[in-house]
């Protein structure tokens, strides 16, 4: 996601970059480039991943045990740490799906409340 | 998980570092593919990554742990200052490793000794039971089987009773082994599970085995099973032969079980073993009684109820004059440590005191230190450096150096340890040592303690917080920090007296020690040999045979080259007490009732006065044709003469005697000798001594004079007595010398030990009082060189700087005089000979501690009176 200012990193969007990180994964191993190039693409380029927010959150989730990762060679030959899900991410991509699920729709009722 | 990511921060760094990298490439590669030049392509990837070095800060303050972080910014400041005074760092890391090894040490021996409980069953219900001698003088006497038989019948208070003895056996050599001499145990066949205990392989005896018709069964300790056996199991149900008679090996113990000690390698049933009337016997007191008290019951409780049956028997049989008089009982396991005691916690007091005077130094170094850093500190809380911070340095530079100084410590220790173990195989539960976690623990915690102390007393004295005052003192105004040195004053007049004590305590030790070694034996110990035999009761069963043996063994031994003089005795002087038996002067009237006269009962063979050098005083030795029934002579010695003969003469006299058991028999009083000594650190005692060629005696200590070094005649010895008879053991190969030594090993252990660490704290407490009185001159550089420029003399100088270093040491002088006395008074047990105030200890102490008080103050005084004046202003 672009990131809006420096100090909100931490803050919402941030459980949300964990997410999108972890369903990128559910498709299989991926090293930190394709999992940016693939976000974006699949948001069609409306979320630009912020390189700087990625590898850390890479680490952060791995630490958590939701993640492991591998040194091995990227499609054209070049070294690469990949990232594969553990069954704890899987159980975790479950919990935040749901959550997103509710938190849509609560906003959803909210505007429209709203907007009436 | 998160602490640990804390230690792995830098591997993840590089790791993140690497895949950023790999990351980069890669969009570099996709640029290229878009048709952009290489190096544009490189600029654009840069471009969309953004900061590289904020995304590894972010991971890496992720990681970090804060108060870990600080405590480990803390430590490598304090590692770097450390390693700028390296002299400082090394002295402070050695005195406390000296400190917490010595205590270390000691801490794990006592621990091990006295303070771990026996590894028996139930030792809170563990009691010793012992007889009070007829005559009242001993209250804790050995106890004879008739009445141990009456208690074990009668007593209430107790579940079980068990009773043992000690006895020596000859292993019977065979299959290329040598006939060995073991030291064994009889005991009753419940002592086992009185005790608690099992055997470790094989089954413990039963009452079946224990019963003079029994077959005879034996049980191996661990020891002997893995030595002598190879640790085969299969030796169980077989048969071994010891004093020549086949015993079958019915059980090995557990390698922990040493009961009653080290020695013990064996154990046979004692109703098997000894004869059943010693063991109905009500006077003849030969056994130990171990008492496990049933639940509930008290061991006072336990010894009333002894007592009352042993005057009743008492009163029951008024004929039998040696019978014992009430019993006591005492905890089975102060009667293992008994001795042990109070050596080991004056030693742990001395270590305490060296430990307490290695962490005073280690203050008074650090005082020393943060006085000369006063001004750096003071800038540095003038820049804002909080308090806290400070301190917190301080407090861990001190812990640093004593971690360090424990690790060496602990090093030191466990190689004091092993020496211990080593040299002190007599000692009671020496197989118990080992450093454990306990003792791991302990180290630790006074490492933390000693450094905790010396940086918290370092600091209490730099935390006066004036900041302005510390910077304008160091504006050359006046000679500074003299509240810090009033501590450090303080601290040193402490270490002095510390050393004080501890020399007393040696000074004391040392001397009775050294006037234990000058003490007469009564014989001549340079250059002679002895050793011990004992001859089996199976191949030597007529006194003809065992009379013959000695004889025999005597005329070769005497013929041998290098051999001067040879003789045969049963017990040698220091060999210890050895027996004794009641007395009857047949020419006397009869005693009062209750009174009785006893001596130490000896054998000897003819020529063995002269070869051990006891001087012969009135009369004649054994005569060649009085052996077997007709060796009905005594030598007696003269203290024996003077105390149950005096003013008559004791020649022709008879004394009647029950010398091996058989009844009282008259003998009649040929010769008197010079008195020896049985015990080293007691005085003769009334000794009498029947010819060895009675042909009763199956025990024997064969003593040779040599023109030359003793030892070297061992070997042709020992040959000469295989060739006599090849399954005899010969045991305690000892030089006179050797035998002293061995009775003097407690005294010389303290002794040595104890001096040792006075001599420590005494470097210790020199080097300190040397390093303040530097310090000081240091200081006043400036002061001195004012007075000097306004006309002070040298030698005042000199007078003044020395008694500002001999003050404290003065007044730590008397304080540790005031101390040694009450040490002294406290250690009184383990002097000899000597008064706890003995004078020229004590001023030799003072002495000693004034000279070497003068000669640590001599040169920084001496310094500072060649001061030149102009120099010492100019140096601000």
């Amino acid at each position: 996601m672009k990131q809006r200012r420096q100090t909100d990193k931490q803050d919402m969007l941030q459980g949300t970059l964990d997410m999108l990180i972890l369903r990128t994964l559910a498709a299989g191993p991926a090293h930190g480039h394709t999992i940016a190039n693939v976000i974006e693409r699949t948001s069609e380029e409306v979320l630009q991943v912020e390189q700087g927010s990625l590898y850390p959150a890479l680490h952060r989730l791995e630490d958590k045990g939701w993640l492991v990762s591998h040194w091995g060679t990227s499609e054209n030959n070049r070294k690469a740490k990949f990232y594969k899900l553990t069954a704890a991410g899987r159980k975790r991509l479950t919990t935040e799906r749901s959550r997103w699920r509710q938190m849509v729709a609560a906003i959803g009722r909210v505007m429209k409340e709203a907007a009436e | 998980m998160s602490i640990l990511r804390f230690f792995r921060r830098r591997a993840e760094d590089t790791d993140l570092a690497n895949e950023i990298e790999a990351h980069i490439a890669q969009e570099i590669d996709e640029n290229i593919a878009r048709g952009v030049s290489s190096e544009e392509a490189r600029r654009r990837a840069y471009i969309k990554f953004g900061s590289r070095s904020n995304v590894r800060e972010d991971l890496w303050e992720w990681n970090s742990v804060k108060p870990l972080a600080n405590m480990f910014r803390d430590l490598r400041y304090v590692a770097r200052t450390l390693r700028r005074a390296p002299g400082f760092t090394l002295a402070v890391i050695l005195v406390m490793a000296l400190g917490i090894g010595a205590n270390t040490a000691l801490f794990t021996i006592v621990r091990s000794v006295l303070l771990k409980p026996l590894p028996f069953g139930d030792a809170k219900r563990l009691v010793m039971l012992y007889e009070v001698t007829g005559d009242g003088k001993y209250p804790y006497n050995v106890v004879a089987g008739g009445i141990f038989a009456a208690w074990q019948k009668e007593a209430q208070s107790f579940e079980q009773m068990a009773i043992w003895g000690g006895n020596g056996y000859t292993l019977s050599g065979g299959e290329g082994q040598l006939p060995e001499q073991l030291q064994g145990t009889l005991c009753s066949w419940n002592l086992f599970p009185v005790l608690g205990v099992q055997p470790a392989l094989g089954r413990g005896f039963e009452a079946s085995d224990d019963r003079p018709n029994a077959n005879a069964t034996v049980i191996l300790s661990w020891g002997l099973w893995k030595r002598r056996f190879g640790s085969d199991s299969a030796i169980i149900g077989k048969s071994i032969h010891l004093d020549a008679k086949a015993y079958a090996v019915i059980g090995v113990m557990p390698s922990w079980f040493v009961y009653p000690d080290a020695d013990t390698q064996l154990w046979t049933a004692i109703y098997h073993d000894v004869p059943l009337q010693v063991m109905k016997d009500l006077d003849n007191h030969n056994f130990l009684v171990v008492g496990f008290l049933k639940p509930g019951a008290t061991m006072a409780q336990g010894a009333k109820e002894a007592d009352t049956i042993v005057k009743r028997i008492r009163d029951q049989y008024p004929l039998l004059a040696a019978i014992g008089k009430g019993a006591n009982a005492r905890w089975l396991f102060d009667d293992v440590v008994g001795d042990y005691r109070t050596p080991l916690y004056v030693l742990l007091a001395a270590t305490g005191c060296v430990l307490l005077i290695a962490c005073l130094n280690v203050a008074n170094l650090l005082v020393a230190r943060s006085a000369a850093r006063r001004k750096e500190l003071a800038i540095r809380s003038a820049l804002g450096g909080s308090r806290w911070r400070l301190i917190r340095e301080q407090v861990m530079e001190s812990l640093v150096l004593s971690a360090v100084g424990g690790a060496v410590g602990l090093a030191l220790a466990s190689a004091a340890l092993e020496w211990v173990i080593r040299t002190r195989q007599d000692m009671a539960r020496v197989d118990t040592i080992h450093v454990d976690t306990v003792v791991l623990l302990f180290a630790v915690g006074i490492t933390l303690l000693g450094g905790a102390f010396a940086g918290a007393v370092s600091t209490f004295s730099s935390g006066d917080g004036q900041v302005l005052n510390a910077l304008r003192e160091s504006s050359r105004t006046h000679s500074g920090g003299q509240g810090k040195a009033r501590l450090r004053k303080v601290l040193l007049s402490v270490e002095v007296g510390l050393t004080v004590v501890l020399l007393i305590a040696a000074g004391l030790l040392l001397k009775s020690y050294k006037t234990l070694r000058s003490v007469d034996l009564g014989c001549i110990t340079q250059n002679v040999l002895t050793m011990h035999l004992a001859l089996p009761d199976a191949r030597y069963q007529t006194p003809v045979q065992k009379a013959a043996f000695f004889e025999r063994l005597i005329r070769e031994a005497r013929h041998l080259p290098g051999v001067q003089k040879a003789g045969l005795v049963t017990v040698l002087p220091g060999e210890g007490h050895g027996g004794d038996n009641l007395i009857t002067i047949i020419e006397h009237p009869p005693l009062p009732k209750g009174d009785m006269q006893y001596a130490a009962r000896r054998a000897a063979e003819p020529g063995y006065f002269e070869a051990i050098g006891i001087p012969l005083l009135h009369g004649r030795t054994f005569l060649e044709g009085e052996r077997l029934e007709r060796a009905t002579s005594v030598i007696v010695s003269d203290l024996f003469a003077r105390r149950f003969l005096p003013g008559e003469d004791p020649i022709g006299k008879h004394v009647r005697v029950n010398v091996d058991g058989t009844g009282q028999k008259d003998y009649a009083i040929v010769g008197i000798v010079g008195d020896s000594r049985s015990t080293i650190s007691r005085p003769p005692e009334p000794m009498m001594y029947f010819p060895l060629y009675k042909g009763v005696f199956e025990r024997a200590a064969l003593t040779v004079r040599s023109s030359q070094d003793a030892i070297t005649i061992a070997l042709p010895i020992q040959k000469l007595i295989a060739q006599i008879d090849e399954d005899l053991a010969v045991f305690h190969v000892l030089t006179m010398e050797q035998v002293v030594g061995r009775s003097t090993t407690d005294a010389s252990f303290n002794a040595e030990l104890t001096l040792a660490f006075a001599v420590l704290s005494l470097v210790l407490a020199s080097v300190g009082l040397y390093g303040v009185l530097s310090y000081l001159v240091a200081q006043r550089t400036n002061e001195i060189g004012v007075r000097m420029a306004l006309g002070a003399q040298r030698g005042e100088v000199l007078r003044l700087t020395l008694a500002d270093g001999l003050r404290p040491a003065g007044l730590g002088l008397v304080l540790g005089l005031a101390g040694g006395a009450v040490a002294a008074k406290m250690i009184r047990d383990l002097l000899y000979g000597i008064q706890p105030l003995d004078v020229s200890v004590f001023v030799g102490v003072a002495a000693l501690l004034l000279g070497v008080a003068i000669l640590a103050c001599v040169l920084p005084a001496w310094r500072a009176s060649r001061l030149d004046p102009v120099q010492a202003l100019r140096v601000e």
